[in-house]
């Protein structure tokens, strides 16, 4: 089942065109690798698909539903989480409090109004009922993730790797059922992007289905299931890894045409 | 003397609600405002108006003061939509100036540049309040100091003030968590809004006199300083930033001898506690406080169990 595709995408910064008619498919619980040379749009078609970015043309649609120049926000109460390539924390709050960030608009509890601050002033009894409950979730997330320990750390002081496991976290809080992870192991050493490969899986058994930008080819290629290929905006290749490794479209863009 | 610093107390009274409520719009989510003068004389006004003109007593013209107050909150709340840091600063400054020029020049209504006078004392449930009775009035502006801390306090830990932080920390890592950026941006300066009016209703009320001037843009940035010296982002730290600055403008007076020295002087040592500041501890006096959920958890559960 295709829980998520883009129908002639299409993204025009001035003259340039980052995304040209870019038809992206996301099998229901897969991983989906979404590479390409660097410049090559990848991030500008995260941003079309998560609302960050309205889309010059085409449409996205999500669980049969149109969700194309939706607001941020709204897209993610869909059920579409994302992580960002350069880590977008809140990094004067604590590790905790970044994850219930996340369970922001899960908190709500059943006898209270939409109106949180009306809430917090007259509601005293249910927000004490709402906090313990968005607690509990949080930290069951930083134990997923193992980072229980560092709960009462502010988020600045978390190592690079943490940090970015602290970034999936957070945006697993909002309990998608599709996450967008943007280069989640850019900037880590071997050991640390071993870890990662292992938490993806781990959170692919939740039932979470996942698409990923790498540059990182071994693991693309270890647990993709399905890789999609960009080159200056345009979709060159899409299908298994082992398809795509032997493709020579997509070898001609990375490593350059053998010339005469 | 006695009646010298209970006026005192009760002044910075005003001064406290004042940084309290800009400290949620500043502090906490991380807005520059520049406008909350104004929003304290459109309070002062609105009663001076209500209780001279139309004849309302002091609790009805105190809450309509708040929410027409609110009601400008949500004004410049609207442009605020597209725009960020110095520019949010640049607008609201604009804004200050238009309602300053407003009270300056709307005759009929706000009386000009003589402004109002004569506001009536108010009744509450019976009491009357005398001019010459300052006590009264001390209790009353802290009962509202008491309310709005209380309030700002709830707010700002409940997710509702998490999702304010969060906005001041990254916007746009906000939205991708299923926050309304918008919505809590405008709610944030109604509500500092609103407060910022029932003190200027509390003004109006003590000093019986409005005068445009009053309302100056320096005002809006003496408040600001509060907030900054005491701490962004900690309701206490914007008690205590009102407290320091408040004291250290008015000292002279309090010991009589603002005839020895020159009024710049003042000044000049306001500067100098500001600059200080910003060198050894730019985060304030109490720096933002981290909300320890775990005991807070751990000890309501022993509550209950005790139950």
């Amino acid at each position: 089942m295709i829980l998520l595709y883009t129908k002639g995408l299409r993204k025009v910064f001035g003259g340039l065109v980052a995304v040209n008619n870019v038809d992206f498919e996301v099998e229901k619980n897969s991983i989906t690798g979404l590479i390409g040379p660097n410049g090559a749009g990848k991030t500008t078609l995260f941003n079309n698909i998560t609302g960050m970015d309205i889309p010059t043309a085409g449409d996205v649609f999500f669980k049969g539903k149109i969700i194309t120049g939706l607001a941020p926000y709204k897209i993610t109460r869909l059920g579409i989480a994302r992580t960002f390539q350069n880590i977008r924390l809140f990094k004067d709050m604590t590790v905790l409090e970044n994850v219930m960030i996340g369970r922001h608009f899960k908190g709500t509890h059943p006898y209270l109004t939409k109106n949180s601050f009306i809430n917090a002033i007259l509601g005293y009894i249910y927000v004490k009922r709402e906090e313990k409950d968005i607690y509990n979730n949080s930290m069951k997330w930083l134990d997923f993730f193992n980072l229980k320990d560092f709960a009462n750390e502010k988020a600045k002081n978390l190592p690079y790797g943490k940090q970015r496991e602290l970034e999936i976290a957070r945006a697993l809080a909002t309990e998608p059922e599709l996450l967008f992870l943007d280069e989640p192991a850019a900037g880590m050493n071997p050991k640390e992007t071993e870890d990662l490969m292992n938490t993806i899986k781990r959170i692919k058994e939740l039932g979470v289905t996942i698409v990923l930008i790498e540059h990182d080819m071994k693991l693309v290629m270890n647990i993709c299931d399905k890789i999609t290929v960009l080159n200056y905006g345009k979709k060159i290749a899409s299908g298994t890894p082992k398809e795509i490794q032997n493709n020579p479209e997509v070898i001609e863009a990375y490593l350059g045409r053998e010339d005469e | 003397m006695i009646d010298l610093i209970l006026l005192n107390i009760a002044t910075l009274g005003i001064f406290v609600i004042l940084s309290l409520s800009l400290n949620l719009i500043a502090g906490y989510t991380g807005l520059l405002s520049l406008c909350h003068a104004a929003f304290y004389g459109v309070g002062a006004y609105t009663t001076a108006i209500l209780m001279t003109k139309a004849h309302f007593t002091f609790l009805p013209s105190l809450i309509i003061s708040g929410f027409i107050a609110a009601f400008f909150g949500f004004l410049i709340g609207l442009p605020n939509l597209r725009l960020r840091g110095d520019y949010l600063a640049i607008a609201t400054l604009g804004f200050s100036e238009i309602v300053k020029n407003i009270f300056l020049n709307w005759d009929s209504l706000t009386g000009g540049p003589k402004g109002i006078s004569e506001i009536p004392p108010p009744s509450i449930f019976g009491i009357k309040f005398s001019a010459y009775n300052k006590f009264q009035y001390l209790i009353l502006i802290w009962i509202f100091v008491a309310i709005t801390y209380f309030a700002i306090k709830r707010l700002t830990q409940s997710r509702f003030g998490r999702a304010l932080e969060a906005i001041r920390e990254d916007e746009v890592a906000t939205l991708a968590m299923g926050i309304d950026v918008t919505k809590y941006k405008v709610f944030s300066f109604i509500i500092g809004a609103f407060f910022a009016g029932i003190a200027g209703s509390l003004f109006s009320v003590f000093i019986k006199v409005v005068v445009p001037n009053s309302f100056d843009f320096m005002l809006s940035i003496i408040i600001l300083c509060m907030v900054v010296l005491g701490g962004m982002g900690n309701n206490l730290g914007a008690v205590l930033g009102a407290t320091i600055i408040y004291f250290a403008s008015e000292l002279p007076k309090i010991f009589g001898i603002s005839s020895l020295i020159p009024p710049q002087f003042n000044q000049i040592i306001f500067g100098l506690i500001l600059v200080l500041m910003m060198i050894y501890r730019p985060q304030g006096i109490i720096p933002r406080k981290k909300i320890d959920y775990e005991t807070n958890i751990v000890k309501e559960m022993k509550l209950r169990n005790k139950k």
